[in-house]
């Protein structure tokens, strides 16, 4: 089950209500239901929080608040239940400033805006360097620090994860994902965080970790109008990311490819389904996920890549 | 310094004044032409409108040089790549000016894939008295002709009429932001994200690639191109500026391909400023020549800077635009504001120069007098020849009247285009959907 988030745009979600209807595997003694607070860096909230912050900063209507107070804030706040526990571990790492939940935070957004870019029009690759390279920055910072080493020590047997897969997948349009398509506008950053965190195998992507993903995520979050078919797709495909996360295996991208619907790039239907929700603002991006029939295969998508660039060459000079 | 200027909007049918933006009518650039007789707007909808300055009359000299509307076109169409399922955008993202060399005007206009050339011309005579056809256009039968006549021009309405002469297609693989006109008026060159291509106005089939800074592997990717343009009288140089706050000035001369700067102009970081944000922040939006040709002007999220040529460690002129967002950079990164892309003008002796902030206000820095101003282009706050008044943004707690606090501050009216006169104060404001018109005043 997935907690349902309040996206009436007011304002960010102070708290989020879980579903009650459904069991997560909490600890009974944590039901943190603040975003700030329940930072990555608190390892019991992470065993059932992860997605859900992951996830929750898309708010598809965010007007302009005033996100720069809110770290002060975030900290000030208390949960609802389970405060000692919560107070017991923030003393524990009270050392920590909110400079790390604000790295953090921001990492969240730069990853969530890089992963909702707009399928049908090319995105901005100006826009997409300069979120990449942010994340890139805040990554290499969290390694020196060893930030992402405090979090290890603490996580109970978690299989680890060594790669920013999310940003490689994410930096790709969904569909891309699924016809191998090399869009130019987009860049692959996989080997590059790869290479960063190879020697350190056991660092976690906090808004990535291996966990169980609750299967049914409501996608209201992203307050999509597509047929339950589209749903279901996204879902896949973002189970599918998680998945690779916990397989922690080098192919993963490969796999990841494989493992996709061939079926939703039918031009025809995928046009439809884009059209249909062409009005949608940051949830554009999940418009691929309407579905079409299948066409093409997306074994050889390296390959294909290099096509492409051939391709263009040839016309360019032509 | 312009600190009484007259205010004057253009209102027209094709601009609709509508209180909400209709997107189509997004004004996304502005261009005066050579001798700032015409100014040319470009819209989200691909659509060009030009405006033509009246000539002055002695009978009402208050009416000293209106701009109308003078003539309406659709540049570029919305397309569909098929072969990478993608819709290009019909967006006009520059118009460059051609010099005026015979009674028609040509301009270049440009989407994200495709540069045209546009011809303008006038038409105000038309032929009449032909032979094979009559007043109506229909054919007259030839065996009923008993006699020949000359055709003569008659005067008719003016119409000005808009032609493609040239298309510029599928040269760039990425989104083109810049295009500039060479001194030459033979050459011009276009730039997208990763490269830079040279065109031969007569030569529609071919380019030459003059910059490329795409990596082998796109994964090593971290800097892109975001503005170029031709130096003003040396036909050789041009300059490009980049995502990570670096300007590069390059020589044709050289070689083929200009992938070696001639000069690279880079500020040193300031280390106490450093934050998250400060590669974003410092990411160049505008590139503009000086008229003399001595100094380059550039444009970050929130300064200008006046480089001189000859020296490249760091710029001799810094302005801030508003410095009262560094604070709030967190928030414009979630809003996606921090990416907007304002651009920057130069006046005619380049004394002054001109960018846009958000909440509608634009300012100006006079380099003489160190002097600056906020103004803001809305119809509330300015009644036709009404004198502008200089507004101010109060970053403390004690906001004094008139003044307006940085958090009421509208985000979503932002001021990216504005054009100056070449040579009177004049400049053309883009707001949105309005286009707002303003002169010095003149006693």
């Amino acid at each position: 089950m997935f907690a349902s988030v309040r996206s009436s745009g007011s304002r960010l979600p102070s708290s989020v209500e879980l579903n009650g209807s459904q069991e997560l595997e909490a600890p009974a003694s944590l039901r943190c239901h603040d975003l700030w607070t329940c930072s990555p860096l608190v390892p019991e909230c992470r065993l059932w929080d992860p997605v859900h912050m992951f996830l929750t900063p898309v708010v598809p209507d965010w007007p302009f608040y005033n996100l720069d107070t809110m770290f002060v804030r975030g900290l000030k706040r208390k949960c609802f239940d389970g405060e000692e526990d919560i107070e017991g571990t923030l003393a524990g790492i009270k050392a920590i400033p909110s400079y790390n939940l604000q790295r953090q935070s921001l990492l969240d957004m730069s990853l969530v805006k890089l992963q909702l870019c707009h399928m049908l029009v090319e995105p901005n690759l100006c826009r997409s360097v300069l979120i990449a390279n942010t994340v890139r920055q805040i990554q290499e910072e969290m390694t020196q620090d060893g930030t992402w080493q405090m979090i290890n020590t603490q996580s109970t047997g978690q299989a680890s994860l060594d790669r920013l897969v999310s940003t490689d997948i994410l930096c790709r349009s969904s569909r891309e994902q699924a016809e191998g398509k090399h869009v130019p506008g987009y860049t692959t950053y996989n080997k590059d965080f790869e290479g960063d965190q190879a020697q350190d195998s056991s660092e976690t992507m906090s808004t990535a970790s291996s966990v169980q993903v609750p299967r049914n995520l409501q996608s209201n979050v992203w307050e999509m109008e597509n047929p339950q078919e589209n749903k279901g797709n996204f879902q896949k495909s973002l189970d599918q990311i998680f998945e690779t996360l916990e397989n922690k295996s080098p192919n993963s991208v490969e796999d990841l490819f494989s493992e996709v619907d061939n079926s939703y790039y039918d031009l025809d239907t995928m046009l439809t389904g884009m059209m249909s929700n062409s009005k949608m603002g940051h949830c554009d991006g999940l418009e691929t996920f309407s579905s079409p029939t299948a066409t093409a295969s997306n074994s050889n998508c390296k390959s294909d890549l290099n096509e492409l660039d051939h391709i263009v060459e040839i016309l360019v000079e032509s | 310094m312009e600190e009484d200027v007259e205010t004057r909007k253009i209102s027209s049918s094709f601009l609709r004044d509508h209180s909400y933006a209709t997107e189509a009518d997004i004004i996304s650039t502005v261009e005066f032409n050579h001798t700032g007789e015409l100014l040319a707007t470009g819209d989200k909808g691909g659509r060009v409108v030009i405006f033509q300055r009246e000539q002055e009359s002695k009978n009402q000299p208050h009416r000293r040089g209106e701009y109308n509307v003078y003539s309406t076109f659709q540049s570029h169409e919305p397309e569909f790549d098929y072969l990478k399922s993608l819709e290009i955008e019909e967006k006009i993202n520059k118009i460059r000016w051609l010099p005026q060399q015979n009674a028609a005007y040509f301009l270049l206009s440009t989407n994200d894939k495709t540069v045209k050339l546009w011809k303008v011309s006038e038409r105000d005579k038309r032929p009449e008295g032909y032979n094979l056809k009559d007043e109506d256009g229909r054919l007259r039968d030839p065996s009923m002709i008993t006699m020949l006549r000359v055709p003569v021009l008659r005067p008719m309405d003016l119409m000005v009429e808009a032609t493609p002469r040239r298309v510029f297609a599928n040269a760039h693989t990425y989104h083109i932001n810049s295009i500039s006109v060479n001194s030459d008026y033979e050459t011009y060159m276009s730039a997208d994200d990763l490269r830079i291509n040279l065109w031969n106005f007569e030569i529609t089939n071919q380019s030459f690639n003059i910059v490329d800074i795409k990596p082998a592997n796109m994964e090593e990717l971290t800097e892109v191109i975001t503005a170029a343009e031709f130096h003003p009288h040396h036909c050789n140089t041009f300059v490009y500026s980049s995502s990570k706050g670096t300007i590069r000035l390059c020589d044709m001369r050289t070689s083929a391909l200009c992938d070696r700067h001639a000069k690279f102009f880079e500020e040193p970081e300031d280390p106490s400023n450093r934050s998250f944000f400060s590669e974003i922040i410092s990411s160049i939006s505008d590139v503009k020549f000086s008229h003399s040709g001595r100094y380059i002007m550039t444009r970050d999220y929130l300064t200008v800077k006046v480089w001189d040529l000859n020296m490249e460690n760091r710029p001799i002129e810094t302005y801030q635009v508003h410095d009262y967002l560094r604070s709030k950079l967190c928030s414009l990164y979630e809003n996606d504001c921090i990416f907007d892309k304002f651009e920057c003008v130069w006046n005619g002796s380049d004394s002054v120069i001109m960018t846009g902030s958000y909440n509608n206000f634009f300012r100006m820095f006079d380099r003489n007098t160190k002097r600056d101003v906020t103004l803001e282009a809305s119809r509330e706050n300015s009644k036709p020849r009404a004198i502008l008044k200089p507004r101010k943004v109060c970053v403390g707690g004690k906001r004094r009247k008139d003044e307006i606090s940085v958090d009421s501050l509208d985000f979503s009216k932002k001021i990216l285009h504005t054009a100056w006169h070449p040579s009177e104060n004049i400049i053309a404001v883009a707001a949105t959907n309005n286009l707002y018109i303003f002169q010095d005043k003149v006693n």
